[in-house]
């Protein structure tokens, strides 16, 4: 059984079995669109909104995702299986700092509590 | 003996989602073995030429990353000395008492500047390795498994006041710099020694303290990190990047992710570091060949990608 998978902001369409993840099926078919980080949901660079469709979920961090945020259907797409076509929007993203010139400031970035609250 | 003080990093307390899903890959497929459990439902490994009771202590909960990183001093007494020193520089200092984690003495927890938690500790018991102490065979075809690494090795932890908590390995810890990486007159990453590897820990800057690049475990060949690479395959474990080179370190190498996103490292190789040795520079013009000596290029991926 395999279901479509659209990424909103790319446009980005493939398929993917209900036995792969979201982010899973997108890698292996060498497309993009999602952020590819740990596949194991642990980094959140993941991170996607469902605007449609259902998924079933593995444990993610929640250090990345809260249950509020897993009640309104953003997930972390590398523990994301489709149970039907799924329409969705990409929230993370990889943070380059190392080498960049955000490195030339010695002022630490704020980032929200949620995020940088890593110890449980 | 010239080797005093802080002997070797001798142990990483890593938080896991899933238990059994951990220790399938710490176990089955790194080759760590498992020596001990606990009441709180904590698991104790170490690799098959350790001869302590434990290097990698596992931890379920409900974000991955790395409680704590512990190294091994070489008697109470500096163990004293040093809780002194570090309440000196600010750090805050607690003492746990022996056997707290089991079969390991007191041990001396202070946090860094870059937001990181470490431990001292003068005492573990003895559990040795299959080969033994007496007339020892080289490896035991009993404790080999998976990539059969053979030891706990170091840390790379992301921070953001880099040059404090360097500060603080160098000037109380007796510490030596390895190497250091620098963005003109900003120092990025720092590699650092008490011993004689070219690293024991590695810190990078990073906007937000208290991150956990990546634990690593020593092979003892190129061909083991070829096989690793197989293994890697073969279960679909998450690659990161490899088998290639570092520039910095020498090491030989393979990066993946174990199953709650906390990166590991299998390398093989690095150079022996003497303490009158200045330390190497790596500028930002040959970053890309410093850390991927292979492509001489950065990876997105691995730079940003942390727990
Ligand atoms: S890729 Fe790391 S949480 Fe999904
Ligand atoms: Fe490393």
């Amino acid at each position: 059984m395999s279901f479509e998978i659209e990424i909103l902001d790319s446009g980005e369409r493939y398929a993917c079995s209900a036995a792969q993840t979201l982010l899973g099926a997108m890698h292996q078919l060498g497309r993009r669109g999602i952020p590819l980080g740990c596949r194991s949901g642990g980094c959140g660079v993941c991170k996607v909104e469902l605007l449609s469709g259902e998924v079933e979920t593995g444990r993610m961090s929640r250090a990345h995702i809260t249950h509020e945020e897993q009640a309104k259907g953003i997930v972390l797409a590398c523990r994301a299986c489709p149970r039907s076509a799924v329409q969705l929007r990409v929230l993370g993203h990889m943070q380059r700092v190392f080498g960049s010139s955000a490195m030339q400031s010695n002022v630490p970035t704020l980032r929200p509590a949620e995020a940088a609250t890593h110890q449980r | 003996m010239s080797l005093t003080g802080v002997l070797r990093p001798g142990h990483v307390s890593i938080r896991v989602l899933d238990l059994p899903a951990a220790l399938t890959h710490y176990v089955d497929r790194l080759g760590l073995i498992e020596s001990d459990r606990d009441e709180q439902g904590r698991v104790y490994l170490k690799g098959w030429d350790e001869r302590d009771w434990f290097s990698v202590v596992l931890r379920e909960a409900d974000a991955p990353g790395m409680d704590y990183m512990g190294f091994k001093v070489d008697s109470p007494a500096t163990l004293d000395r040093l809780a002194g020193r570090l309440r000196e520089f600010g750090c805050k200092v607690e003492r746990i008492p022996a056997g707290e984690l089991k079969h390991c003495g007191e041990r001396v927890r202070f946090d860094s500047p870059t937001g990181h938690s470490f431990e001292l500790y003068a005492q573990k018991d003895y559990l040795g390795t299959a080969m033994g102490l007496q007339n020892p065979d080289p490896w035991h075809e009993e404790c080999l498994k998976g990539m059969q690494v053979q030891r706990f090795d170091h840390c790379l932890l992301y921070g953001d006041d880099l040059d404090g908590t360097v500060k603080l390995f160098t000037e109380v810890l007796g510490f030596h710099i390895s190497e250091n990486v620098m963005d003109g007159e900003l120092r990025i990453g720092c590699f650092l020694t008490c011993g004689m590897k070219a690293h024991d820990l590695a810190i990078i800057r990073h906007p937000e303290k208290n991150r956990f690049h990546h634990a690593s475990f020593m092979l003892g060949t190129w061909e083991d990190v070829l096989r690793a690479a197989d293994i890697i395959g073969r279960f679909k474990i998450p690659l990161d990047i490899g088998p290639t080179r570092h520039g910095i370190t020498r090491g030989r190498t393979i990066y993946f992710f174990d199953p709650s996103g906390n990166r590991n490292e299998v390398f093989s190789g690095d150079y022996t570091y003497y303490p009158d040795y200045e330390p190497i520079r790596w500028t930002a013009d040959s970053l890309g060949g410093a850390i991927f000596y292979h492509d001489q290029a950065l990876n997105e991926r691995f730079l940003t990608v942390v727990t």
